[in-house]
């Protein structure tokens, strides 16, 4: 079934990426009856590719091309996403949740903050709402659609518990794309830990084995993985005329489009427009605004470790089926804008927590606490933090990586109300673990970024962002924002639900542009 | 490891480790009771000791077995062969910790030892070290049961019938 189109045939859609945002789009766009190539730079593995260690699915899964952090991120590392078809879908965790409705107009509810840079979506929670529906059916997502929640593993019986203790009431297992029973031809969730190095049975939804074999099964798509897009080409009328792409042996070919849609995730997808740069853009594709690149947003996050009195082994189970809402209101009596949620989060194995529980440590009492790894208990903590225009993608004058373009230089620093926000999730973290009388305490700082958004943000006005409200850029009519850089503010919400809701929205779109021969 | 002439046999002092040295600059180091041997290639017995006491005393479990340590050396040995700059490096810093207290470090008392570790914190071979026994030792699945870490379970079916839920301790209010 699945079809293989030319080169050049220049009447496909190009979607480049296929994980939470390029996936869907792909598939909603072939089921519409539209021709779809899509390009993903990574290889593609199958259920079998996955087994149960952290190690071996790290280097198997993520994007490992150099990065360069600075600011306050990993130096060599500072993201921590996917280089594979199925993108960070095959890495994420599963938690789906809505974003609030203030968290559409931050600058309306927050005001204006100092050294910030917030502006209001061009879109509202009501605009959304139909298509957050459809993708919670799409995806499973439990605790909607009478989908019952997954059952609660020891390392969320801890937090719940001390949740209570401290007067948290808002307290369950989550909105998880997790079959808690058998859904879309895919099992119910063994409880098998190791969510985040994949999972081995397919009951966590990636677009590894729902969208994309959907969207071939329709005899419309071709996926062509070990495809690294490095330039958008355009015509003298500035219409995006195709991409090139170097393939597994860096070979490159171009392939003509109607449309481009950009799904790399908030590094890769700033960074391809930005090295698409021609005399007619000579500061990128779609950048008049100059906003290409800025307003990177990676979420407040944190992470706090305990050993409790007993036994938990943390690693077993669904690895975030468990949540504290409470603290995700905006409530600026706290000291900051803005909300943060709860949510359980193991360690990643005994060189996991070695490595991250206190960083550098080592010696006869480290290898003590390293000893009651048993006896650990974890939760993440995850909340808005607030779009600056100095955060943000830019091409590094000088490195290139094995395709010849330039490395990525990702910036990215605190602001004050984001140090505000972490410690006061450490405080109540900690709070929660010591009610039940932990022995020891561990406020780890944040990991390298998982959760993505920003760099390329939907705007009312063209000049305040990239894109409109439908992730089509102000300045390209064929050009499209697919994936989370669209997001005008990041929300306390882990963003996949977010980003496959908007790609739903944009394939009804697009596909209604292309019907009416407006493209 | 090919049949090389031993270049020198003897029992390391401090250590009740027996090294015999290879011609080729490699070394093979037996256990105590010769219930297992470590054999190097690119590093020479001195090093190789004294990084397998270096790796112990960054993460010392008592419930642990030097062969476990040795597992450290091996892969830093291995590292070695392929990158004279990380032999030189391993080279360079035994020497280092030797130099500091004009004792060899393996022959400092443990507080000492440990205070000249300290003081190399910041430096390439420490972090070298450091990451080497971490990656080298605790993703080991023969280690995992010392520490109540449980490693791949898809193979048995997961938790959802093994206990994912199966806290007792927990206070019912």
């Amino acid at each position: 079934m699945a079809k293989t189109f030319e080169l050049k045939d220049d009447s496909v859609v190009v979607v480049i990426g296929s994980g939470a945002g390029g996936g869907t789009l792909s598939n909603e766009l072939a089921q519409r009856g539209i021709n779809v190539v899509c390009l993903e730079a990574g290889p593609r593995l199958t259920l079998a590719d996955i087994v149960n260690d952290n190690g071996t699915m790290f280097s198997r899964l993520s994007w490992l091309d150099k990065r360069i952090g600075s600011g306050d991120l990993n130096s060599t590392l500072p993201l921590w996403v996917c280089k594979t078809v199925g993108g960070t879908t095959v890495h994420w965790a599963g938690a789906s949740l809505r974003f609030q409705e203030h968290e559409f107009r931050i600058r309306t509810t927050y005001g204006d903050i100092a050294g910030a840079n917030l502006l209001d979506w061009p879109l509202t929670l009501q605009d959304l709402e139909p298509f957050y529906t459809r993708a919670e059916d799409k995806m499973g997502v439990t605790g909607t659609h009478d989908i019952p929640r997954l059952p609660g593993n020891n390392n969320f019986k801890v937090m719940a518990a001390g949740a209570k203790r401290v007067g948290y009431t808002q307290v369950h297992t989550g909105n998880m794309a997790i079959n808690s029973q058998p859904r879309d031809d895919r099992p119910a969730c063994h409880q098998i830990g190791f969510c985040m190095s994949g999972c081995a049975i397919g009951a966590k939804w990636s677009t590894l084995y729902t969208e994309i074999p959907k969207a071939e099964a329709t005899g419309r798509f071709e996926i062509r993985p070990n495809s690294m897009v490095v330039k958008i080409n355009h015509d003298d009328k500035g219409k995006a005329t195709g991409v090139v792409y170097a393939d597994q042996n860096g070979a490159l070919h171009e392939q003509k489009a109607r449309v481009v849609c950009v799904a790399g995730n908030s590094v890769e997808t700033p960074r391809l427009l930005l090295n698409s740069e021609s005399s007619k853009f000579p500061n990128g594709l779609a950048n008049s605004s100059g906003q290409v690149g800025r307003n990177y947003l990676r979420h407040m996050t944190g992470t706090v470790y305990a050993i409790m009195p007993g036994r938990v082994n943390f690693d077993r189970g669904t690895q975030m089926a468990g949540i504290i809402k409470d603290e995700s209101r905006h409530d600026p009596s706290r000291g900051f804008a803005g909300g943060y949620e709860i949510e359980t989060l193991p360690g990643f194995g005994l060189a996991g927590v070695a490595t991250n529980t206190i960083p550098g440590a080592w010696g006869a009492e480290y290898a003590k606490v390293i000893e009651m790894y048993d006896h650990f208990a974890g939760m993440w903590l995850v909340g808005e933090d607030l779009p600056q225009a100095g955060n943000g993608v830019t091409l590094h004058a000088t490195e290139k990586d094995q395709h010849g373009m330039p490395v990525p230089v990702v910036h990215f620093k605190d602001h004050a109300n984001d140090l505000a926000m972490r410690n006061h999730a450490y405080k109540a973290g900690t709070a929660i673990y010591q009610s039940l009388g932990a022995t020891q305490v561990f406020e780890l700082p944040p990991f390298p970024n998982t959760h993505n958004m920003g760099t390329c943000r939907q705007s009312q006005k063209p000049q305040d962002g990239v894109c409109n409200k439908y992730g089509q850029t102000h300045d390209i009519a064929n050009l499209f924002i697919s994936d989370g850089s669209q997001f005008t503010s990041g929300g306390a919400e882990n963003p996949t639900l977010t980003i496959v809701a908007l790609a739903i929205r944009q394939a009804e779109y697009l596909a209604s542009q292309l019907s009416k021969n407006e493209m | 490891m090919k049949a090389n002439a031993p270049s020198r046999r003897g029992f390391l002092r401090g250590t009740g480790f027996v090294a015999m040295g290879l011609a080729t600059g490699g070394t093979i180091i037996f256990a105590p009771d010769y219930t297992w041997a470590l054999s190097t290639t690119a590093i020479d017995a001195h090093t190789a000791q004294t990084l397998l006491v270096v790796a112990r005393q960054l993460f010392p479990h008592d419930r642990l077995g030097d062969q476990y340590y040795a597992v450290i050396v091996d892969a830093v040995d291995k590292q070695a062969g392929g990158d004279p700059a990380v032999r030189k490096l391993l080279a360079d810093g035994v020497a280092r910790l030797d130099a500091a207290r004009g004792i060899p470090w393996l022959q400092l008392s443990n507080g000492a030892r440990n205070a000249v570790l300290k003081s190399m914190e910041g430096s390439e071979f420490f972090t070298t070290l450091r990451s080497a026994t971490i990656n080298n030792l605790y993703t080991n699945p023969l280690v995992y049961r010392f520490f109540g870490y449980e490693g791949s379970s898809v193979e048995h079916g997961g938790y959802i019938n093994r206990g994912f839920d199966d806290i007792g301790w927990l206070p019912s209010s």
